[in-house]
């Protein structure tokens, strides 16, 4: 029987277990909603290097190695590891892993390489190319501003659509035996550009791609909104999860309180003055890896749709007056 | 009142600074650009002139000050040496203020780290 | 969801109704306030060096000499980000703008060393603002001798 369903999805003959799952993060996450379900938090956003982007780095080793250590594996265990980042040639995961000497696949997806990771893992493990994979994503505030907007230290002012990039890391550990969540199906998205070129309202610009996803998610399955406890986005924000209801009902697909965005749960937008919401590849990943993952494991939720977005432009592209091309993966995970 | 007049000259500028940012999308580098080029064209004309007589720092310290003085000098080193002048009138009459950024720069990148925010 | 132009400009209408806007009076407002009491310093420091026995052009040195040293020290102490995200165009139409975008790249840039790291990331904004304002100048400087010598 074939697995592919549809035109975009994927559904696992064994559905891959996530064994377990790790999360770090920095202080403003920290000091956020979710605090007590992280790992660990990071005050120093250097964590202790000489620079943003080797502290981006330690954020990947230090994750993906808690989240080896509580799978009760070793290193030599993992076949593949899949991981991403935003800095340019993916420099945070490769930096991050180079010791570990696994064999690795680089992934960019923006902010929804989670979902990317996730999906390429789960289908390794499924096709009985790996026993266990190591997946991840992660972002760092600094190291983001300074490669995209400006330094840090210039006095501008954030229009209300901006996110806030998230300092964190999630990873997590796939394997095709043990206890957990199992990722029961994916649906890999399509790049969708509708013409925004505001790099200052990424959730507009994100907005349909995640719509393409999710519709396309409902008709390969058959499945309905209501199917899934809680549907989450990655890093829309407010703006852009108000954008995308709209979208879904011009599709046909009413969505109320099961979708919520990981933007909007990582911080409190009234006190932490975030704006729209968080952002980054490790947006999805750590609200991932810390709370819905926990939320799972404790029974709190059941089916949980996690769908990271990301927005695939460069400083490049945006200088040359391109709009901002979006993509957005949907995994499906599931608790018998 | 030579305050009073500063506050408001400076203050208008300044506003219309933001009105362009929150308005247009343009980024505040960009509008520094427009703004020192505007400085420049308005002194080359003569009418920045009558802002600074009026509002005095409050016209000089706007980067359309740095554009005024930039016209201001063009047009005194081409009085002085003739059609030279066109290229060195307006580096020289900005020589002082560039030379005191770039040290202050340089001073803090020697003194100072980066800092997160938030 | 169709990718045409006819969907892509209802797509951006909709947008822009969903998006907030900046509250523009208040930032206007605050923008003013900081931006002319930077000016009122300046016009205080204006006064108070004339009574010393410097020409206009030094005591407008001196000026932007105190501005622009105040701005590194805030810039330095991660203090001018505040700022700056308070009064917005109040803070960086002011020199204090101009200085703050040559120390922001400067310090932050170090990392990636001394020459093509902090000496050349220094110039990001200001290198734009000079190249204009000296082509500007140049322009107006060709006019004036045409006017002035020629006719």
């Amino acid at each position: 029987m074939s697995k592919k369903m549809g035109n975009q999805t994927i559904r696992f003959a064994n559905p891959p277990i996530i064994v377990s799952a790790a999360a770090i993060v920095g202080k403003k996450e920290g000091e956020g909603p979710l605090a007590d379900f992280f790992d660990k938090v990071v005050d120093d956003p250097n964590w202790g290097e000489d620079s943003w982007e080797k502290a981006e780095s330690k954020f990947v080793r230090e994750t993906m190695a808690l989240a080896i250590n509580k799978a009760s594996i070793k290193t030599k265990d993992i076949d593949y590891v899949f991981s991403g980042d935003l800095l340019n040639q993916c420099c945070g995961s490769t930096f991050g892993i180079k010791d570990f000497k696994i064999p690795f696949f680089g992934l960019f997806g923006a902010c929804s390489t989670m979902g990317e990771s996730m999906s390429l893992g789960a289908m390794a493990v499924d096709g009985g190319f790996a026993t266990n994979v190591l997946c991840g994503a992660g972002s760092h505030f600094c190291s983001a501003e300074k490669q995209f907007r400006f330094p840090l230290g210039m006095g501008t002012q954030r229009p209300p659509s901006a996110t806030w990039t998230v300092t964190g890391n999630g990873a997590v550990v796939i394997g095709n035996q043990g206890t957990g969540a199992k990722i029961t199906h994916i649906t890999t998205g399509k790049i969708m550009d509708m013409g925004i070129k505001d790099a200052g309202n990424m959730g507009a610009a994100m907005a349909p791609a995640a719509c393409q996803v999710i519709a396309a998610h409902f008709q390969d399955t058959g499945r309905h909104p209501d199917y899934y406890d809680v549907i989450a986005t990655g890093d829309l924000g407010y703006i852009g999860r108000t954008i995308l209801r709209k979208l879904l009902k011009d599709e046909g697909y009413i969505l109320n309180e099961n979708l919520t965005d990981c933007g909007i749960e990582i911080f409190d937008r009234d006190k932490q003055d975030t704006h729209s919401g968080g952002s980054g590849c490790g947006c999805a990943a750590a609200t991932f890896c810390g709370y819905y993952n926990t939320l799972i494991n404790y029974g709190k939720i059941k089916k949980l749709l996690l769908v990271p977005t990301g927005a695939l432009m460069s400083t490049t592209s945006s200088q040359q007056g391109e709009s901002i091309p979006a993509i957005a993966h949907a995994v499906a995970i599931e608790m018998e | 009142m030579d305050y009073i007049k500063a506050f408001i000259v400076g203050g208008i500028i300044c506003l219309i600074g933001q009105i362009l940012v929150d308005k247009t999308k343009l980024t505040s580098g960009r509008i520094l650009v427009i703004f020192v080029s505007l400085g420049c064209i308005l002194g080359g004309l003569g009418l920045y002139k009558n802002i600074v007589d009026f509002g005095g720092a409050g016209a000089t310290v706007p980067l359309t000050g740095f554009g005024y003085v930039l016209s201001e000098g063009v047009k005194e080193e081409v009085d002085k040496i003739g059609f030279l002048g066109i290229f060195t009138g307006g580096l020289k009459a900005s020589a002082g203020g560039i030379s005191v950024a770039v040290f202050f720069a340089f001073l803090s990148a020697l003194l100072f780290n980066p800092k997160s925010k938030g | 969801m169709e990718e045409n132009n006819k969907s892509k400009q209802e797509y951006s209408k909709m947008v822009d109704m969903v998006s907030p806007n900046s509250s523009l009076v208040m930032n206007c407002i605050k923008a003013f306030v900081v931006g002319g009491l930077i000016c009122v310093a300046g016009e205080a420091m204006n006064k108070s060096f004339s009574n010393y026995n410097f020409t206009k052009d030094e005591v407008s040195l001196l000026v932007n000499v105190v501005l622009i040293g105040a701005t590194a020290l805030l810039t330095g102490l991660g203090l001018f980000s505040k700022l700056g995200k308070f009064s917005g165009a109040g803070t960086f139409v002011p020199i204090t703008g101009f200085a703050n975008s040559m120390v922001s790249p400067a310090i932050e840039f170090k990392k990636e060393g001394w020459v093509f790291g902090m000496a050349a990331k220094m110039f990001t904004v200001a290198g734009p603002v000079i190249v204009y304002g000296l082509v500007t100048s140049m322009v107006v400087g060709f006019i004036y001798f045409v006017a002035e010598k020629v006719m």
